[in-house]
């Protein structure tokens, strides 16, 4: 799984992280999302859809790799 | 626990497309129909009031999905058509034409209406703020001639949004609300009235606690509205933004119960094979012990998806912890949970006047909301008080500042 982040496009909600907190965290300064992994394992699959599905931007991007 | 063969979502927009997204992701493979009475393909409304408006952004970045992966959710998309009635008993969504579609689980997703104000809105210059269409033209009326005189009438967060948007354009903007402050009912007064501030703060007129008399108009185009306070103001353009009724109008007749709302379980459902989710459901809250019904883009998806595990058989309650954002011009403004009227209020980080808080409101003897101002990883984290429903007193020692009993509105209707 490929992950992309389009921080220009994030509303610092947060859900991202409260979804997968090893792959998303947030800046101090504004809390726009910053991408810890691009390639995630497996096991972490299920909560960087969910995060993907429930982020209100639309800021995140997953592609198959 | 029987799974249907065919399902049906009215309303295309975020909670309709997710249940639809969710349930093929969960691996439902029956029949699927997506009907939405919007010509445009399924979009994101948060930046209509923010980015669309102001013209930094173009409609095609807010898709919800590409064409694309709206052919690969292999359903039937019934855009630009209306639901206008639906029988309970044979299982039937009618639709505007006269033609229906039969259903085994149906899940109603039709958001909600704005309020108009009566004998405007046949005005030019006069808009309402929902959809792709009433953004793009307030956007071409704003930016009509270099020196328009904006009024906007409602001070709650999308009048709000409306107004800075045309500030940062350098418009002359008056804001319009019969409350004494602005996103009273979202936040209380105490954070309203920072709200408040701002706006002044960044030139906008507040002409608060006063509404709207009447209209001016020559040739049919708005020229000035007249306020209860007997105030003339010239305006160009209006934006009316005084709330929104539930999308409920096509259900009369169908036997579900209609209050504020499609009025539902915990589990969402309204009725045999009925679910609701998004702005247009009224449900029971079981984290919060009571019924709400919630405008919150976040709450659109997650209930969206707490549906779509209910139609295939799931059964479990929707009990959510809210969340809410909304910009105004620096501040960018968070809220998880619940803002009761009779909240005590107390300060967990930062300073009310410092331009960075959380503050956390307490009913009932325990942390029921956290509201942050600039904040937003301090409040991700504070977030879990709410969760758990943290006692007040535990959080008593920490907080920098309290005001019990405060008189705070409600988020809840
Ligand atoms: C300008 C604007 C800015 C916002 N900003 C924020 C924000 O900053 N933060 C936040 O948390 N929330 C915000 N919101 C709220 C958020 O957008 C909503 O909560 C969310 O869109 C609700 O989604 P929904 O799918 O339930 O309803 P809607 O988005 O209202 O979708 C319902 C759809 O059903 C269609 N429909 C209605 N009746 C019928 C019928 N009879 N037949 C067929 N189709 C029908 C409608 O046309 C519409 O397309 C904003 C809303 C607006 C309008
Ligand atoms: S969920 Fe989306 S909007 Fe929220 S912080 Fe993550 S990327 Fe940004």
């Amino acid at each position: 799984m490929q992950v992309t982040l389009h921080q220009d496009k994030c509303v610092a909600s947060g859900q991202c992280v409260l979804a997968a907190q090893d792959v998303f965290d947030q800046r101090d300064l504004d809390g726009v999302a910053v991408l810890l992994d691009e390639r995630p394992p497996a096991e972490l699959h299920d909560d960087v859809r969910q995060a993907a599905a429930v982020c209100p931007a639309l800021a995140i991007a997953l592609a198959d790799a | 626990m029987n799974t249907p063969g065919n399902v049906v979502v009215v309303g295309a927009s975020v909670a309709g497309l997710t249940a639809a997204v969710t349930l093929r992701t969960l691996g439902y493979d029956g029949r699927l129909t997506l009907i939405g009475d919007e010509p445009h393909t399924p979009y994101n409304r948060p930046p209509l009031s923010k980015q669309i408006l102001a013209g930094t952004w173009e409609p095609d970045r807010i898709k919800l999905r590409t064409d694309e992966e709206l052919s690969d959710l292999d359903a039937r998309l019934l855009f630009g058509r209306s639901a206008i009635g639906l029988d309970t008993a044979a299982r039937r969504v009618v639709l505007e034409g006269g033609d229906s579609v039969s259903y085994d689980a149906l899940v109603i997703a039709t958001g909600v209406t704005p309020n108009s104000l009566p004998g405007a809105h046949h005005l030019a210059g006069v808009h309402l703020l929902r959809t792709l269409d009433d953004a793009l033209a307030l956007r071409a009326d704003l930016r009509h001639k270099p020196d328009v005189k904006v009024a906007v009438v409602g001070a709650g967060f999308l009048g709000s949004e409306a107004a800075v948007a045309a500030r940062r354009m350098g418009l002359d903007v008056t804001m319009i609300d019969p409350r004494p402050v602005p996103m009273r009912r979202q936040f209380g007064d105490r954070i309203a009235g920072l709200v408040g501030r701002l706006h002044t703060k960044n030139g906008v007129s507040m002409r608060c606690g006063t509404g709207v008399r009447r209209f001016f108009e020559s040739g049919g185009r708005v020229t000035g509205l007249e306020l209860t306070d007997g105030t003339l103001l010239d305006a160009d353009v209006v934006v009316v933004a005084i709330g929104a009724a539930p999308a409920i109008g096509w259900l009369a007749g169908s036997g579900l119960e209609l209050g504020n709302g499609v009025e539902c379980d915990p589990t969402c459902r309204a009725a045999p094979g009925v679910y609701a989710a998004g702005d247009v459901a009224s449900w029971h809250n079981d984290h919060f012990g009571c019924r709400m019904r919630l405008e919150h883009r976040l709450n659109a998806t997650e209930q969206a998806q707490a549906v779509a595990r209910n139609v295939l058989g799931e059964g479990q309650p929707f009990a959510p912890v809210p969340y809410f954002w909304t910009d105004q011009y620096d501040a960018h403004i968070q809220a998880y949970g619940i803002f009761p009227s009779d909240a005590e209020l107390a300060v967990l980080h930062g300073e009310l006047e410092g331009g960075h808080f959380v503050v956390a409101y307490g009913h009932r003897g325990v942390v029921v909301g956290v509201l942050g101002w600039n904040s937003p990883c301090e409040l991700r984290k504070l977030r879990q008080l709410v969760v758990d429903r943290a006692p007040w007193t535990s959080i008593l020692p920490t907080p920098r500042a309290v005001w019990p009993g405060r008189h705070l509105s409600a988020s809840l209707r």
